[in-house]
């Protein structure tokens, strides 16, 4: 019922967020400080899914197979590897870690 | 239209220009939507509500957060706002592309749904209006269709696979983020974004130094403060702002100088 709750909401969120800047006035998001910010909350947001998802488990620092796995992501985007094949690759050398672990 | 590089005698049909086959390939990308589905399912939501995640939030990064928060154990409220703010840049689409595409009354709502990184990448990288309006069409729709598509085989594959740990998911989830964030430190258009680098190593300390105080989720919440400190700081120093979106395997004129390169000029005198 939760997970719903959530689902919806942050559904509707995203919709009214995109649709707010068809409709909402220029002057109103052109505050000077709001456009430099949000790319970078972008870049905040995802480098710190990458610990929540990476590098903890229960709130606890850990280093596991994940860290394995995002090693294996990092070398395939440096060989321009595209999106599908860096999560499939990641994926692949953590489930190999823990298999001979 | 005022193009007037070549005489052509008549315009060709849409789906045979430039445009069109650039948003047709950026469409492509929507394959990944496979990877949402299997992660959504694998963070413990159902088949259904993974499904309803990508038709109504449709932008890759916001649904992968909502399912990065929740498999971690996280509220929904920290998932639900995580998703949201990762979702803001949307907003700022948006606002350029009102300008740019002028849409009718009626294709705002639809229009405005299809607002994402890539929809707007390709509209930005056209040389005239028309042809932006052929673009974001055309890679919004594309991709809408392919997303959907490949979000459902997804969810059941990763339904029938127990364990995700087994198939390695909750790093195939992190490596998401890693691939999702790279091209904005690495990418093309990137170098003009001072402080992106400094506002993800702030974020990810940050994020590993309060998890242990504060209830799952909120720690991604405390690593989003990063942006606030690195963005304020070189508000006061000048630095010049840049919200085009940075996207992977959108690369529509390699090597001539496109819309998107005049544009870039033109902003770094701003």
């Amino acid at each position: 019922m939760t997970l719903w709750v959530a689902v919806l909401a942050a559904g509707v969120l995203a919709y009214l967020v995109k649709l707010g800047g068809y409709l909402v006035p220029e002057r109103v998001l052109e505050v000077p400080w709001v456009d430099r910010v949000v790319p970078l909350l972008t870049v905040a947001l995802l480098s710190s899914l990458v610990i929540t998802q990476g590098f903890l488990t229960d709130g606890t620092p850990t280093v596991d197979a994940r860290a394995a796995g995002i090693g294996m992501a990092v070398v395939a985007l440096l060989l321009r590897a595209p999106f599908l094949v860096v999560v499939a690759l990641a994926a692949l050398t953590a489930a190999l870690v823990r298999l001979w672990t | 239209m005022t193009g007037g590089t070549a005489a052509v005698p008549q315009e060709p049909a849409w789906w045979r220009t430039p445009a069109a086959r650039e948003g047709l390939a950026v469409g492509l990308v929507g394959l990944y939507g496979v990877s949402a589905g299997a992660l959504g399912v694998a963070a413990g939501l159902s088949v259904w509500q993974t499904v309803v995640t990508s038709l109504l939030i449709f932008s890759g990064g916001s649904q992968f957060a909502l399912y990065g928060v929740i498999g971690a154990g996280g509220g929904a409220l920290a998932a639900v706002a995580t998703s949201t703010l990762l979702g803001l840049r949307n907003g700022f689409y948006g606002l350029e592309l009102s300008r740019l595409l002028r849409p009718g009354r009626r294709l705002v709502p639809l229009g405005a749904h299809l607002t994402i990184d890539e929809s707007t990448a390709v509209a930005l990288a056209q040389d005239t209006p028309a042809q932006s309006r052929i673009g974001f069409w055309t890679t919004g729709v594309a991709l809408f269709v392919v997303w959907q598509t490949t979000t459902v085989l997804g969810a059941l594959a990763g339904e029938a696979m127990g364990d995700p740990r087994d198939y390695g998911l909750d790093a195939a989830a992190a490596a998401a983020f890693v691939a999702l964030v790279w091209p904005r430190l690495f990418g093309r258009g990137a170098d003009g974004r001072t402080g992106a680098m400094a506002t993800a190593a702030l974020a990810m300390t940050l994020t590993l130094v309060c998890a242990p105080f504060v209830p799952t989720g909120v720690e991604v919440l405390v690593g989003a403060c990063a942006a606030l400190l690195v963005g304020l700081r070189d508000r006061r120093r000048g630095t010049p702002t840049d919200l085009r979106p940075v996207t992977r395997d959108v690369s529509p004129h390699p090597g001539g100088p496109s819309a998107r390169d005049r544009r870039a000029g033109g902003r770094a005198e701003v």
